[in-house]
């Protein structure tokens, strides 16, 4: 008995360790590889090495670091959470991570239905990918949800989602889908096709950008008012921007937690509405039902056919 | 000549970017319509407090977008549109 829970020990704290490893590199390697900037900027994602591709060079740039780092330590959370889970015994990451569970597919069945039941997994994996990725810059790192790469990635993946979903009813009904309700609308329904994707990406990242810019502009005028007021003070007493110490982590309260949180929500319910939205279930069903009353006849037929014989 | 030149890719950057940001008044307005409703119907239905929320911010975060085209295109032209422009002026010159 103590044996096991030596190991089991042991295993928790290796599924700690793989939460933090990673956003502890990803701040190391921040610091040894940051440029010495004068004063503060607004700059994009810092590119560490490019790999030489044929049609173009692939840049490895900090955005994307962060965000492997993310995915690394949400996997370790999760780990950690159903370590040790069973029937009957609760236990407090027991609870939560049952919470979690409840609580995804709860809003999965409240705005999606009961065919798309199976979506929880993937929703509540955009849901803690874009939260803790808002969420990372807390920690001082480039949150990957202001680059505009990482998040196009994530809306075209769901613009195949969605496309999938309309398709389901084969591809000539998703083409006449967009003759709907008159024929020469159609121009405008493939623009608003095509707006999707593009309208998700600008959202989410249009949001935290505003909010680490509005973030750099309130730290530069702090540094000018200290400046202004301490500026007399000698040496380093003088130099030090004393009025930048805790007033940017009120604003950070709303640009960072709240503000982040929200826009993961808003990501993965619009995800939901959309896919729910695009496929035609009324269609589909009566299809299902057709084929199903088809092969009941089919099989009718050959088991008359064999009492026949 | 070159000054006066890069002077005005600047300054018409600026007024850009300026001028682009008019569009924050369509969302404002919009934003506070939905959540002076919202509050309306909290104050008559109180116990639908949470869902009132829920599909207000919801709701806010979509009439939000058109705002966050324009700061996309203002924060283009101030950082991204200057030193694009610049060094076409630089090469059209050589």
């Amino acid at each position: 008995m103590k044996d096991k829970k030596v190991s089991f020990i042991i295993l928790d704290i290796l599924f700690i360790f793989m939460m933090i490893a990673p956003l502890v590199g990803a701040i190391i390697l921040k610091i040894l590889t940051a440029p010495l900037s004068e004063g503060v900027s607004v700059s994009g994602a810092q590119i560490y090495f490019t790999i030489p591709m044929p049609l173009q060079d692939l840049p490895i740039t900090e955005s994307q670091v962060v965000s492997l780092a993310v995915i690394i330590a949400i996997t370790g959370l999760c780990l950690y959470l159903t370590h040790g889970i069973r029937a009957g015994v609760k236990t407090k990451r027991q609870l939560l991570a049952e919470w979690i569970v409840e609580f995804v597919d709860k809003m999965v069945k409240e705005n999606m239905g009961d065919y798309f039941r199976g979506f929880g997994p993937f929703i509540s994996g955009i849901l803690a990918l874009s939260a803790f990725s808002s969420l990372s810059s807390l920690l001082g790192l480039y949150p990957p949800t202001s680059d505009i790469n990482i998040i196009a990635g994530w809306s075209i993946l769901v613009f195949i989602l969605i496309t999938y979903y309309k398709m389901k009813c084969g591809p000539w009904h998703y083409i006449k889908s967009f003759g709907e309700p008159v024929k020469p609308l159609a121009p405008l329904n493939i623009i608003s096709e095509i707006a999707t994707p593009v309208s998700m990406t600008f959202r989410h990242y249009g949001n935290v950008l505003s909010g680490s810019v509005i973030s750099v502009l309130l730290a530069t005028a702090l540094q000018g008012l200290s400046a202004m007021v301490f500026g007399k003070l000698p040496g380093f007493l003088g130099d030090f921007g004393w009025f930048r110490i805790g007033i940017p982590a009120v604003m950070s309260l709303y640009f960072d937690i709240f503000s982040g949180c929200l826009q993961a929500y808003i990501f993965a319910v619009l995800t939901m509405l959309y896919v729910a939205g695009g496929f035609p279930e009324d269609e589909y069903q009566r299809r299902q039902f057709r084929k199903m009353q088809k092969k009941a006849e089919k099989t009718k037929a050959k088991e008359e056919g064999k009492a026949l014989l | 000549m070159l000054e006066i030149a890069i002077g005005i890719i600047l300054g018409c950057c600026a007024l850009g970017a300026g001028v682009a940001m008019i569009a924050g008044i369509g969302p404002g307005i919009g934003e506070g319509n939905a959540v002076a409703k919202a509050c309306e119907a909290i104050g008559r239905q109180p116990e639908c407090k949470g869902s009132v929320t829920t599909t207000m911010l919801m709701g806010c975060a979509v009439a939000e977008t058109t705002g966050l085209y324009a700061l996309i295109i203002a924060i283009l032209l101030i950082f991204v549109a200057p030193n694009l422009l610049v060094n076409l002026l630089m090469s059209v010159i050589g």
